[in-house]
Order: structure tokens, then sequence, then C-alpha cells
């Protein structure tokens, strides 16, 4: 191999196996100044990393949200879980998964008004911690459940937002609402290129205090990981299952085909011992 | 009155029971506030401290913070307890031990004599009333020694766990991610993946590619799919290339059963990997991880400060003999560790806890994206442990976990730390960088080759022409 192309720029040393950069997403082949980062690849972490820190810190613009919903003819609540700010939200879980005593009273005081009625099926929307992507994925996702509940004839209960939600409040809200199934979207954690990945939960008669294994998830909801499409048509298959068998979480299963994750990475198998290397390796030492 | 007292800051102190005071004298933590075993303020820490100080050693050995009658771990510790090695300190109090710790006189000698007489709850009083520089100080001067297929532990050395994460575990991904970590001179601790499928026969299949990679190339390292311990052992009863086994193990008898395990399938495991005989310089088969927070997430902290809790899953960890302790200090997310200086911190404990009791600590110097911290705060650990002694640290491409969406230390990190603290590969794995012409120390300065070694290059030539360029 010739010496001199390793040399990007001064006192920056490419690694000569810049072609595995196509069998990973890992961050392989960064080069080295000295043995250090380069400058370029030190950077682009960086961005990496502000574009996730934004993610968790960004604000949900729930009342714009809650326009939107309403032009799509529904009626929608916002609210709040009883943690304070982000912050506290981070640092106090139980409180994320709690309504604070606002939303408890206006939910109620909806639901006593309006003659206790029963519903199919809640919404409801947290900005979790990613608000980016609430913002960017929820409404898609909530016109694709609008249309599976008119045609299963479900009827929907005002969609609510919560602000500094945890998973866990989808249940409380269900159950506040009288919903036999209750649908939760919300931001999950960013990672370093995913700080837009929405997830989707899903439990049967919710009711506050049911552990993780009463639920169903559907995660990594973004463009570079589950589309639209592909979270919704799974989510379908959950919620007619779920009122099928009455149940949700881990004795529901995923009947939906096996779908994966969209990848133009190809899995050439394991290149480091192909039988002729470790022949050649054997005649040479 | 029961309980302890103390005066200071012009008021009078009490605490209930020796958990509270342990409690109340742990620096500042947010997963000791969301328990609601933290001091309430600055100088009841500090008064909680000074009580801490005052007490005996031997007071540990008279109140268990978790009854014996309740919990397997605290069997465990007590029935094992070595009163004779105990004695050298047994006069002490807390304070008094702190003060010999970093005295001249403590050798490395008393130190490894008094391990097994050590209760991790003794090692997490001491260290609650220790500065990190204590911590690094004293830890420095402890070894200990462990082996597989290489030495881990020795004076001078740190190693690295080559940690080659693929979200959908494909194997060219890994092994991509395992040469770029190879010819950055990492991998001597372990190749250990996480894999993202628990399917049994997916597992066995990572095994016999990660098994297949060090045999072609005689790596003196050794291989670990993370996986159940149950799971380990059904894949050693069918015959797959087992060399460690891995379990996330916590100090309490609930925690424990929480990750579905008991001390007794911890035997099981081992004896099940030892039976293998697959070590060629040593026979420690299991690797441990670890992590403040574990119990109290488990619901399962039975009132105690997370970092006590933390103290005694080293008590389990030592008594199987362990290849490696990993304490993956910042994965657990905020509300146990909630920023850089809460992660530095408890980083240092843990490896002095774990040193202290005669454990083999490495650390996982990481944090994720809703903590408040960054790299500055992983080079800030990465060059304290580096100072302490520590065995191992991770290395990943780049830092950046694809699989498990975390940040911790790369490859390039871990030739940092060599290069400024003089630390060298496990001396086995030394040797064979140095034989593939990959990395060289010579009078203290490491050069890392700028060409593949011609075995690397013909697989990269392969990996290209199958990718189809």
């Amino acid at each position: 191999m010739n010496r001199d192309h390793r040399f990007l720029s001064g006192g920056v040393t490419s690694d000569p196996w810049d072609n595995l950069k196509r069998l990973t997403a890992a961050r392989v082949a960064l080069g080295r100044a000295g043995t250090s980062l380069p400058t370029s690849a030190h950077l682009e972490f960086q961005l990496a990393h502000a574009g996730a820190r934004d993610a968790v810190h960004s604000t949900l613009d729930a009342d714009r949200l809650a326009d939107q919903i309403r032009a799509k003819g529904l009626s929608c609540f916002v609210g709040n879980s009883a943690a304070a700010g982000r912050a506290e939200y981070l640092q106090r879980p139980d409180l994320g998964r709690t309504l604070d005593e606002a939303t408890i009273k206006s939910l109620s005081d909806w639901h006593q008004e309006e003659g206790a009625p029963k519903f199919d099926l809640s919404i409801v929307i947290a900005d979790g911690l990613s608000a980016r992507a609430v913002r960017d994925h929820s409404l898609p996702m909530l016109a694709n459940l609008i249309t599976l509940a008119e045609k299963e004839s479900w009827s929907l209960s005002p969609v609510v937002i919560i602000r500094q939600g945890r998973v866990a409040i989808g249940d409380e809200i269900g159950s506040q609402l009288a919903a036999r199934m209750v649908v939760l979207m919300i931001g999950e954690r960013p990672g370093l290129s995913s700080p837009d990945s929405l997830g989707v939960y899903f439990t049967f008669e919710p009711k506050s205090g049911l552990r993780d294994d009463s639920r169903n998830c559907i995660s990594n909801i973004r463009p570079e990981g589950l589309s639209h499409a592909l979270a919704s048509h799974k989510l379908a298959g959950l919620l007619r299952g779920a009122n099928e068998r009455r149940l949700s979480g881990v004795q529901l299963k995923d009947d939906s085909e096996l779908v994966t994750v969209d990848s133009d990475i190809a899995d050439i198998g394991n290149f480091l011992a192909l039988a002729d290397i470790r022949e050649h390796y054997a005649s040479e030492s | 009155m029961s309980g302890y007292v103390q005066l200071a800051g012009g008021e009078r102190w009490h605490f209930r029971d020796l958990k509270c005071l342990l409690a109340a004298a742990t620096p500042l933590r947010s997963g000791d506030v969301l328990a609601g075993v933290a001091a309430c303020s600055d100088t009841e820490r500090v008064a909680a401290q000074m009580a801490l100080a005052d007490l005996p050693l031997k007071a540990f050995l008279n109140e268990a913070v978790i009854p014996y009658e309740s919990d397997e771990v605290s069997r465990l510790i007590l029935d094992n307890h070595d009163a004779s090695a105990f004695a050298l300190v047994s006069h002490m109090t807390v304070g008094d031990f702190r003060n010999w710790l970093l005295s001249d006189e403590c050798t490395e000698e008393n130190l490894k004599t008094i391990s097994t007489g050590l209760m991790p709850e003794m090692a997490a009083a001491v260290s609650k009333i220790m500065r990190l520089q204590d911590l690094v100080l004293v830890s420095q001067k402890i070894r200990v020694k462990t082996a597989f297929r290489n030495t881990m532990g020795l004076k001078g050395r740190m190693s690295t766990r080559l940690q080659p994460n693929s979200p959908t575990d494909s194997v060219s991904a890994i092994a991509a991610s395992v040469l770029d970590g190879l010819m950055y001179g990492n991998g001597d601790a372990m190749i250990g993946i996480n894999p993202a499928t628990d399917s049994l026969s997916a597992i066995g299949q990572l095994l016999e590619m990660l098994d297949s990679v060090v045999g072609s190339y005689s790596i003196p390292t050794q291989t670990c799919v993370l996986t159940h311990i149950t799971s380990t052992i059904e894949l050693i009863n069918r015959g797959k290339p087992v060399d460690l086994v891995f379990q996330s193990i916590a100090g309490t008898e609930a925690a424990n059963s929480s990750f579905g395990v008991s001390l007794s399938l911890l035997e099981e495991g081992r004896e099940a990997a030892m039976g293998l005989k697959r070590g060629t310089v040593g026979n420690n088969v299991m690797y441990f991880e670890t992590g403040q927070g574990s119990a109290l997430s488990a619901g399962a902290h039975h009132g105690l400060d997370q970092q006590t809790c933390e103290a005694r899953a080293y008590a389990v960890a030592r008594h199987y003999d362990p290849f490696l302790v990993n304490t993956v200090v910042g994965f657990i997310g905020p509300e146990y560790l909630y920023n850089g200086k809460q992660i530095i911190r408890a980083g240092l404990e843990d490896h002095f806890c774990g040193k202290l009791l005669g454990v083999p600590m490495g650390c996982d110097i990481c944090y994720t994206n809703h903590a408040e911290a960054d790299q500055d705060d992983m080079d800030t650990l990465l060059t304290l442990l580096g100072a302490s002694g520590v065995n191992f640290i991770m290395g990943i491409p780049g830092a950046d976990d694809i699989m498990l969406n975390y940040q911790s230390t790369s490859f390039h990190d871990a030739l940092y730390a060599r290069k400024v603290l003089g630390l060298r590969p496990a001396p086995e794995f030394e040797r064979w960088l140095n034989d593939m012409g990959i990395m060289q120390i010579k009078r203290g300065a490491l050069t890392v080759s700028q060409s593949l070694p011609a075995p690397f290059s013909r697989a990269v030539l392969a990996a290209t022409a199958e990718a189809g360029q």
C-alpha cells in the first residue's frame, strides 16, 4: 500500500482500513493525530452529542401541538406531570410518572361534566426525553391511529398532551378517562445518532401502578429507524390482538411479520477468519 | 438513646442507626435523594461524616445493615469474615483507618493481608470520608492480579475491554470494530459483545465468531458474549466456546433476585466454565458488571445508600475469584448519578472499594445523553482512574456505543492514558502487538504502526472484495 495517501493533512494519520466503514455505523477508522482524535472526528462527535443534549432539553410546544390536533377535529387537553422542570424531571422519575393536581382536576371535572363516558381508546402524547421526536413524529402517527380507530369503530377520548411526562403516566390518564386501551407516544432517550426517536407504549385496561411487563412497546420510530408506516402497522396488530385477547404486555406477542430496520449495510460475515487468511497466517508464523 | 449523636455547626445531630448514618454521610448524589436517604443539608452530611469517623470498625461486625436472617449477601459477608486478617486494623475507628491507609506505614503487603478481614460496609464507610485524591492515593497501592489467557492487574499496566457492539449483531460490523480496536492496541482485557438478541443460537454464533478471531491470529486475550448466566451455562452444555462467564450482580439478595440470580447460581456458572479449562496462564473465569443505583432501581436497597449497596456487590464478586469486575458507572442515568461530578466521584469510590476488598476492578467510564456530563468529565475520570491503577477500561470505536446508545471511552482514549501515565497493555498482549508490528513501546515511548500487518491487510482486502467494491 502506498505510504503517502495515509497522510490526509499535516499531523493526521488516516487508517488504512477505511473500506471497513461501509460495514458498520460504528465510528471506525477515524484516523489519528498522534494517537488522539483528529479535529474533524472530534468535532463531529461534539456535534452529535450537542444534538442529543439539545433534544433532551428541548421544550415541547404543547399549545401548538394541541392546535394542530384540534385542527384534525379531535378535542385535546394539555397538562403537566408532577415534575416541575427538566432538572427535577431527570432526577425524579417518580414525579414524571404522576399527574400534577391541576391536571388531575381538569381531567376529572371534564369527565364528570360529560357524564362519565367510557372510551375504547385514549391517546396520550408526552415529551419524555426528546420533545423533538414528539414534534417530528407524533402527528403522522396520530393520523394513522385515528384511521385505525375509525376502521375498528373504536371511540376515542380527547387526546392528552403532557409536559415532563414518563411512560407510566399514560396509565393514570387512561384510567382517569375510563379508557379500555391507552396508547402513549413519548420521546425516547436520544442516542448520538438518534436525537429524534419516538417510542409508543400501549396498555390494555390501564390503571396507576402497573409495571413495565403490562405494557407493549414499539421503539426507534424515526426516518432512519422504524418508519411511521411500519410502526403504525405493528401498533395496529398489537391493538387488535389486545382487543381480542383482552390483555397487553409480555403475554401479548407481536404477530406482525418480522419487521427489521432497513439497512444499506450488508453483513458479509466474519471476514477476519476467512479460511485463506488463517492458512496464510499459519504458514507465515 | 440508641443510634448516633454528633455535635456540629452548633447543632446536635441524631442518626437512627448505622444504615442512616452511612446514608447521611454519603457525598451528595441524586440516587440517595430519590431513595429519601440522603442528608437534608450539607451540615448534616458533615456531621454524619464526623460521627462515622469516630465509629470503631468493629461496629460493623455487630450491626448488619441488612439482617443476616433475611439476606444471603449479608450471610456471605459475615460468614466469610476473616477475623485474623482483620486483626491488624480491628482497634481502629473509621477515621483512624483513613489515616492509616494514607500513611506510608500502610504497604501493599498490609493491604493484601487485611482484604479478607474487611467488610464491604467498612470500605464504603471509609470512602465516604475520603477526598478524590485519597481514593486515588490508596487505590494505586493495591494490585489485584488475575489471569486467563493473559495477566491483568500488574503494576504499570492498564488493559481495555474491546466492545464491538452492533445493533443488529452484524458479524461483519463486529469484525470491523474488532480490527479497529486491535490496531489501536485495545482488547487485552477481553473482546466482549453485548448482543442485541437473547437468542441462544445467535449468541452461540457470536461466541464462535470471537473464538475464531482469537484463534486465527493467536491473540492472547479472552472473549465474552454478555448474556444471562443461565444462557451461558446452557451454551457451555451445548459445547460453545465460552471463556468468561458474565453476570450483572448487586449488593442485596433481592436485587440479585431481580436479575434472576442467586449465589448458588453464580457458583454453578463458575464451575461450568472452570471445567472447560480454556485459560492458558490462569483460570479466573467470571466477569461481573455492577453499578451504583442498581439495587434502588429494583426496589431492593433496604433503605441503604447506593454506594454501600455497591460495595456489597464487590463482596459477592470476590467470592467467585473473578477475572474482571466492571463498574458501569454512568450508564444507569441521572436519577442515580446526576452529573459529571457525581459520576467521577462514584467511579473512584467504586474502584477504591473494590480494590480494598481484593476485587480486580475496572470501570466503564461512561455517561448517557440525559446526564449532565460530557467528554471532558470522562477525560477527568479516565485520568484519575489511570493514576489509581485501574485494571481495565472500555475501548469502543469513537467512544460511541451504537447498540447501547451511550458514550464510553474510545480506543484513542486508552492510548492517551497509556501515553500520559506510562501505562502498558497486559504483557502477553503487548508482546503480540509487538510481534504483529501493531504497536511498540520502547523506552517509554508508544508508537502505533501506520500500516496493517499482512494477515489483517488480506482480511481487509477480502472484506472489500466481498462487499463488492
